[in-house]
């Protein structure tokens, strides 16, 4: 912390008048946010990882689909035995999807190449016809919260929601510059957010999970049973 | 949910609790665990700074109410949600039920609401004919069982894997494993059927911000985030008391509200709904939605001078968590719909006088609940307060009724202590007890050994014992307390030589009676009253640096409870103030007033653990100096586990719930053991009572003493 103040008073006394931070106290704040993100996200048992690009994203979450076996490693629930109603669902459930609803068209055919070469398929819309499940759901969140490891997402698109709930796997890329101390450092934010009704935002930190029975903590009740972030330099 | 008609059938009920094995070590196991989740959750944070914000956010909300609710809806409006105020539980579970009627709602998918619960909306939709589904897993598991919920966070934590996956076989006509992994993924998708299918989805709301119309909701399942998004209505329903002027606000209680709750730094999914969001089924490809903003009571409280910092509560269930009570006796046994402490009040106002009476009494008052509460409530003191409330309007027992009249005639009480003393056993033939004395001698009665009353009590022996200190250091006036006055005298003789060696002037005001802390317990407020004067007047007549007392209880009593009770007579609640600022307990006196050093002990150093009376370590924030003491006179410290949990006396609360006293004290006494002790000190006659009755039971080789024996035993080998 020494080592950080002298920089700082080192770059103000050569830019006088100017109340912005030095670029070297930038770095150094936002290396301890990443480091605080990810080590609460990880503490939830979310996988952080770090990506340049978002076509590097993009390969990671495809591959990640790739190694992914639908319905049967992540134990979603289709091969318990269910009652036939829900088992009839489970069907419904054949080829292995990728649902990234917002994505800039640029960036969808990139995205779609990557999983026509490998018998994915890929989805921007209709995210209602998968509700027995898509295996991952890609999406890029608006900020982060270092203090939660959490991630807030503008969910206002129904499709971009359900993508985020109906998803086996939740990859969710956040661009460093996007994150936050705390949720109150965030105040001004959401409240843009907020003020753009109707809207639908989301905090979400780790994957869903719950302790009900004999309180065993047990991942994927209802929503993605992994969440995946990718922080992105900016 | 509990339902009891009366306190016998009551006490039958929880007995049948106590028997529960699963429960009770699914309990044991979450007491140790809450505890030690929540204080890494709070690490680097400065919790008790945390609370009082919360506090002041709420109760600054509390108190423009209509406001916020004119507000709200408003903004809410405006971007095309419906909202209304429904005075009842009957009012907001029929406008539920109308609102699925002109949509054509058949299926209903829910997320967890305790203010659902609280109307119980689930029995009155399935009367109409309607399917609703709970989707949080813990509340699906109870409503397939047709149970009220044990927790308000973990609504199914009575219940164990294997009873889960018989249920779960039932319903999916599928034997099931009882492996919770396989269990929850079954959930997973038996339930995603339902939202699949439902035509609405009901959730409640954490919070509901009046400046944006928005309601937030916090979950760890996501069942929330699917409920409110895939079918094509949505009702919220949320009370009044949710409501907040903005996000700040919330943000700021949500800091709390999950560390409180389950030790989670923030749950997996916070949700902000700001409007009626896009939504494919939905007429127009937009959500139809209603908030139902639920009173039933509320504004009733919120007005109430003592009772509206109840709506505070935040419903985070820490007061549960870590009640003694709870643990023993489980959520069916500790509230009707709510549960913990906040539910034994909110039962009163919102259920009714005749689902609260029997709760009410349940309380210990060892104070976990209010020391825990995120929104800083005094939890132990309101159920007091409703306690006397109910008696008040049902008319007293005899019992408390005597007993207050007795103690407020000090001649005539202490009289019959000596009586009582001469016949040579406790007091007998169905009077009540106070809280420092034997009781009724009975099966039940028979979990510890009961003292009898001292040969002489301590004011007969004090002319003999009163010394003349030259020069002394400090005067402090003594408060005895009845348990060590009539039945344990030699603990204040011990205290006043420790005294005298440190050149304490020690005075014994004669007039002095009961503290009164039983008379409050039993809810005569009026005897409280009258013994808090007595004793203020008898205890300002001399000159006195401290007044100390050996007893924690009283201590507690006299500096939180007489200031308060003497209110009403601005002369006496001066005086009470002046004295409650001069109360001290032995070890505070001992350790931080006269900072006693390093005894020059060539004593053995025995194993010694303590035990913090409820009333010292939160009642009075004291909890290093005990400790400190136990190692400046040599001894080897032997911390137990559980040294802040109450040891089960509670006072008259051991004679009315003799068995859940019997379960909390075999705990306790378990602990102590296993730390490998000879010897357990603690600073209260009653805990004294409780504990060393257990251990003569028990033939246990452990020495229960009062700190101030410790210290006179110690001393005397310097």
């Amino acid at each position: 912390m020494a080592m950080l103040e002298t920089r700082s008073t080192h770059a103000q006394s050569s830019c006088p008048g100017r109340k912005q931070p030095s670029m070297g106290t930038v770095m150094e704040n936002t290396q301890i946010l990443v480091q605080t993100f990810t080590a609460a996200a990880e503490k939830v048992s979310a996988a952080v990882s770090r990506v340049s690009t978002m076509a590097q994203a993009y390969d990671y979450a495809v591959e990640l689909c790739e190694r992914k076996e639908a319905c049967q490693l992540l134990i979603a629930g289709c091969q318990e035995s269910l009652s036939a109603p829900a088992d009839t669902l489970c069907r419904h459930k054949q080829k292995k999807v990728i649902a990234a609803p917002l994505l800039a068209s640029n960036d969808a055919a990139q995205m779609k190449a990557l999983c026509q070469a490998r018998g994915i398929v890929f989805i921007r819309s209709g995210v209602r016809d998968h509700l027995a499940g898509v295996d991952i759901g890609f999406t890029v969140a608006e900020y982060g919260i270092a203090e939660t490891g959490t991630l807030v997402l503008d969910a206002s698109s129904e499709e971009l929601r359900l993508a985020t709930m109906v998803s086996e796997v939740h990859v969710a890329v956040l661009p460093i510059n996007r994150l936050r101390a705390t949720s109150l450092h965030l105040e001004a934010e959401l409240a843009q957010i907020m003020s753009a009704a109707p809207n639908y935002c989301a905090f979400i930190t780790g994957a869903s999970r719950t302790a009900d029975i004999e309180r065993v903590l047990a991942l994927g009740v209802h929503g993605p049973l992994e969440l995946h972030i990718l922080l992105m330099e900016t | 949910m509990q339902t009891a008609r009366n306190l016998k059938t009551y006490r039958k009920e929880v007995a049948k609790a106590l028997s529960n094995d699963f429960q009770r070590q699914a309990m044991d196991k979450f007491a140790v665990a809450y505890r030690n989740s929540r204080d890494n959750a709070f690490a680097d944070l400065d919790s008790e700074a945390l609370v009082a914000e919360i506090a002041r956010i709420k109760d600054h909300a509390l108190e423009r109410l209509d406001d916020l609710f004119a507000r709200f809806k408003e903004n809410a409006e405006k971007i095309g949600v419906q909202v209304h105020l429904a005075r009842t539980a009957e009012e907001a579970n029929a406008l539920v039920a109308s609102i699925a009627e002109e949509n054509q709602v058949q299926r209903i998918v829910k997320s967890k609401s305790m203010t659902a619960e609280e109307t119980l909306l689930n029995h009155y939709l399935e009367a109409r004919g309607l399917e609703v589904t709970e989707t949080d897993l813990g509340e699906w598991i109870i409503q397939l069982r047709g149970e009220g919920p044990s927790h308000m966070v973990m609504p199914a934590i009575h219940l164990s894997r294997f009873q889960v996956a018989d249920l779960f076989s039932d319903v999916t006509g599928k034997a099931q494993d009882a492996e919770i992994e396989r269990l929850v993924k079954v959930a997973r998708r038996e339930l995603r059927r339902k939202y699949v299918e439902a035509d609405m989805g009901i959730s409640g709301a954490n919070f509901a911000l009046a400046e944006t119309g928005t309601i937030g909701l916090t979950t760890n399942e996501g069942n929330a985030r699917l409920v409110t998004t895939l079918p094509r209505v949505h009702v919220a329903l949320v009370g009044i008391d949710k409501l907040l002027p903005g996000l700040g606000d919330a943000l700021r209680i949500n800091k709390v509200l999950p560390r409180n709750a389950t030790g989670q730094a923030i749950t997996s999914y916070v949700t902000w709904i700001t409007g009626a969001n896009a939504c494919g089924p939905a007429p127009g490809g937009k959500k139809i939605m209603h908030i139902v903003f639920l009173d039933n009571g509320r504004s009733r409280m919120a007005g109430d001078p003592d009772f509206a910092q109840v709506l505070r509560c935040v419903r985070c269930g820490a007061c549960a968590n870590v009640c003694p009570v709870y643990r023993m006796v489980g959520g069916h046994q500790y509230g009707h719909i709510y549960i913990g402490a906040i539910g034994l009040i909110l039962t009163y106002f919102l259920h009714g006088r005749d689902k609260a009476r029997n709760l009410v009494q349940n309380c210990i008052n060892c104070g976990a609940c209010k020391e825990i509460c995120a929104a800083g409530i005094d939890l132990p003191r309101l159920i007091k307060a409703v306690h006397a409330r109910v008696q008040d309007e049902e008319g007293h027992p005899l019992q408390s009724l005597l007993l207050g009249k007795l103690l407020k005639n000090r001649k005539l009480f202490h009289s019959l202590l000596q009586t009582a003393r001469t016949a040579q056993k406790p007091l007998t033939g169905g009077t009540p007890y106070l809280r420092h004395l034997p009781m009724i001698v009975s099966g039940e009665h028979n979990f510890r050994r009961l003292p009898a009353i001292a040969p002489r009590a301590f004011r007969d022996l004090w002319p003999g014992l009163r010394s003349r200190v030259k020069n002394p250091v400090l005067r402090v006036g003594l408060f005895s307390g009845c348990v060590q006055d009539f039945v344990y005298p030699e603990q204040l003789v011990a205290g006043v030589d420790v005294l005298a060696k440190h050149k304490v002037a020690v005075e014994f005001p004669m007039q002095q009676s009961c503290c009164g802390l039983p008379v409050e317990m039993m809810g005569e407020v009026d005897a409280a009253r009258h013994v808090a004067a007595q004793n203020v007047l008898a205890m300002s007549k001399g000159e006195f640096d401290y007044i100390i007392t050996l007893c924690a209880s009283c201590a507690s009593h006299l500096i939180h409870a007489y200031p308060r009770l003497l209110v009403d007579d601005p002369a006496l609640e001066k005086k009470a103030k002046t004295m409650a600022a001069k109360v001290v307990p032995f070890s505070v006196l001992m350790n931080d007033v006269l900072t006693v050093g390093q005894t020059a002990s060539n004593g053995p150093r025995t194993a010694t653990t303590y035990h913090a009376p409820c009333h010292l370590c939160r009642g009075l924030h004291v909890k290093k100096a005990p400790r400190e003491l136990i190692r400046k006179v040599g001894l080897d410290f032997r911390p137990a586990d559980e040294e802040q949990t109450c040891c089960g006396f509670g006072g008259t609360y051991s004679s009315k719930f003799p068995k859940i006293s019997a379960q909390i004290l075999e705990k306790k006494l378990e602990d102590a053991a296993a730390t490998g002790a000879r010897q357990l000190v603690t600073e209260c006659p009653g805990c004294i009572l409780q504990l060393r009755g257990g251990v003569q039971q028990r033939g246990m080789d452990l020495r229960v003493m009062h700190i101030a024996e410790m210290i006179w035993n110690c001393e005397r080998h310097a």
